[in-house]
């Protein structure tokens, strides 16, 4: 194991009022550790995505704090939370939500340019990322020519361009068939996570279990289980 | 913050069927803004063409004067008491009034007379072609050549017609700085030659042109001329009264309004709509957006730039587009009236602007409202 990358205390939240409340993530604690390649799985409504949210920031938990590298990032005020995920949190959202009248190299390059870096020098970083994902021949092209797992290649990129510590990945192979889902697992184990970088990975694709270190099993807003996944004792080396 | 605003600007021009939709309707309400404000313009200046035309510092008048070409005569008793008056440089009469001119075909043309006054010629115009003191030559008008000229067979110097049976002979040609409202033709002659030629009523001054030895001395002027029973007005005044009926007691200021207010109604539907479905498409971008690390101030700029841009997009088509249009318009038709002036542009601008504000209102509300848990949970 690794140093400590995040420490989660006692998450909880809850959404509705009266007899529409939910309670959708009940006192969850856990730890996740650089170099890990942590994934989160449970039945749909088991609060996964709700607990991953607060985890990254963009979710305020009812209860509960959550400390990276020592900092309660829910005791920051909005812009300086806005300021932390971009600088430390990498997204691959289920849906990609690459932006269709951008190039796939500007797509890329967002997290760049919303950090103020110059326009071609974010640009020139991010057909170096498409190169790493292997798209650099598609720089140029709107994102909705790409095929599914292309797309999904994209939204890595665009993740990785920033060089978050923390990557999150939600359901990155629901909407890929099963072989290109395992290569781009794959690709992420072997070329994106190194020793200073925790990945977390929902998913319910079984599929792809072999690539965890560890597996976190979330039924009805807890954590019931954790188990070491199949990749737990490999060495790794990535971006 | 340049980069975000290029990734604002790419997100909007490249939709191009939206941006063409955002960019067209601005456009449209622009054009029709200004075009209207543009003729009421035109309207107000020509309905002053003659004050213009004239150049004197302060016109004495009878009360119940609203417009320029609607004088009532005054007794010349009311001339001498101007004179009279310590703060006045010197006062001449003048005489203004329509006829009908019969020309050489046979045809009749109406026409308006300006009578200067015989000794100084105080008013006279520019002249182009022969000299001004042949107008005391016999029967002597002068012709103005402005857009009307060509109505009365564009005469040269030597033409001759009637007017209520007198002989008249052009002998020369003159310019003004302004043309008329109502799109009659000018002829210059004397005071007296003018009384001679027209029929009067008992009373024959039109207006009374006064020089003030100072400005200091107007006040004192107009004071003297109220006790007297009539009205002393300077010419910004004289011009402030004349576009005061136009836009008040005519009707022609409130139907301005009115489309004006419908071009507007119009711009804001189109534009206000179309802006605030392409904010809805892409809700989702910018929730990822804020996800990603955008604050909301940042959001709030992109959709601000996108509203200004298409907004002054538009308003530069529509100026452009009417400055054009008055263009060929006054090419075909040189009686055109139509004048685009800062304070037209600048309305059509506030007016814009307020459309671009309440589009980008509603979408900068919808956006700060959208969670970035919405989109991560899709």
């Amino acid at each position: 194991m690794g140093e400590v990358a995040i420490r989660a205390e006692g998450l909880t939240k809850g959404f509705g009022q009266g007899e529409t409340f939910t309670l959708a993530v009940s006192d969850v604690s856990f730890e996740a550790y650089r170099g890990e390649m942590l994934f989160i799985v449970g039945p749909s409504g088991s609060g996964k995505t709700t607990m991953l949210s607060m985890v990254s920031g963009i979710l305020r938990p009812d209860s509960g704090r959550v400390m990276i590298e020592g900092e309660d990032i829910w005791a920051m005020g909005e812009d300086a939370l806005a300021h932390f995920r971009l600088h430390r949190i990498g997204f691959v959202f289920q849906d990609f939500h690459l932006f269709p009248r951008l190039t796939t190299a500007e797509n890329v390059a967002i997290p760049l340019v919303i950090q103020r870096r110059d326009w071609g020098e974010a640009l020139t970083e991010a057909r170096r990322f498409l190169d790493i994902v292997g798209l650099g021949h598609r720089a140029d092209i709107p994102p909705v020519k790409l095929s599914g797992g292309e797309q999904q290649r994209v939204a890595i990129a665009r993740a990785l361009i920033g060089q978050p510590d923390i990557l999150v990945l939600d359901e990155p192979t629901a909407s890929l068939d099963g072989d290109t889902g395992r290569n781009i697992i794959g690709f992420v184990r072997r070329e994106v996570l190194n020793d200073k970088r925790c990945i977390l990975i929902i998913t319910h694709d079984a599929r792809i279990f072999e690539f965890a270190d560890r597996i976190m099993t979330m039924e009805d807003g807890r954590v019931t289980r954790i188990d070491q996944g199949g990749m737990a004792h490999v060495a790794h080396e990535g971006v | 913050m340049f980069g975000i605003l290029r990734i604002a600007y790419k997100l909007l021009a490249n939709d191009r069927a939206k941006f063409t939709a955002l960019v067209m309707g601005i456009t449209f309400a622009v054009f029709l803004m200004v075009q209207m404000t543009s003729m009421f313009a035109g309207v107000l200046s020509r309905s002053s063409a003659t004050v213009y035309n004239v150049g004197a510092s302060v016109w004495v008048m009878d009360p119940a004067v609203q417009t320029v070409a609607n004088s009532i005569p005054m007794p010349d008793s009311v001339l001498d008491q101007v004179r009279s008056l310590p703060g006045v440089k010197f006062a001449v009469p003048i005489y203004s009034g329509g006829s009908l001119v019969k020309m050489a075909d046979g045809t009749y043309q109406a026409v308006t007379i300006m009578g200067l006054d015989d000794t100084s010629l105080f008013g006279r115009p520019v002249m182009e072609a022969g000299r001004i003191e042949d107008i005391y030559g016999e029967n002597g008008f002068i012709a103005v050549t402005d857009s009307e000229y060509t109505k009365i067979g564009s005469p040269k110097i030597g033409a001759e017609f009637q007017i209520n049976d007198h002989r008249a002979k052009i002998v020369g040609l003159a310019k003004v700085s302004s043309n008329g409202l109502f799109g009659v033709p000018t002829l210059y002659t004397t005071y007296s030659r003018a009384l001679q030629y027209l029929p009067n009523s008992r009373f024959t001054i039109s207006y009374i042109l006064v020089e003030p030895k100072s400005a200091a001395d107007i006040p004192a002027i107009q004071a003297a001329v109220a006790r007297a029973g009539y009205v002393a007005l300077t010419r910004d005044a004289f011009v402030r009264q004349i576009s005061d009926f136009y836009k008040y007691k005519t009707g022609i200021g409130t139907n301005l309004l009115m489309m004006t207010v419908i071009s507007f109604i119009v711009g804001l539907s189109i534009s206000g709509q179309t802006f605030y479905t392409f904010i809805l498409e892409n809700l989702e971008k910018f929730g990822a957006l804020k996800a990603i690390g955008m604050t909301s101030r940042e959001l709030v700029a992109m959709i601000l730039f996108q509203a200004g841009f298409v907004s002054l997009t538009g308003y530069g088509l529509g100026t452009g587009l009417c400055a054009t249009m008055i263009w060929i318009a006054r090419a075909r038709m040189p009686d055109y009236a139509a004048i685009i002036t800062w304070g037209n542009l600048l309305l059509a601008l506030g007016m814009v602007v307020v459309i671009a504000g309440i589009s980008s209102w509603f979408a900068v509300r919808r956006v700060l409202r959208i969670e970035p848990f919405d989109i991560f949970r899709g």
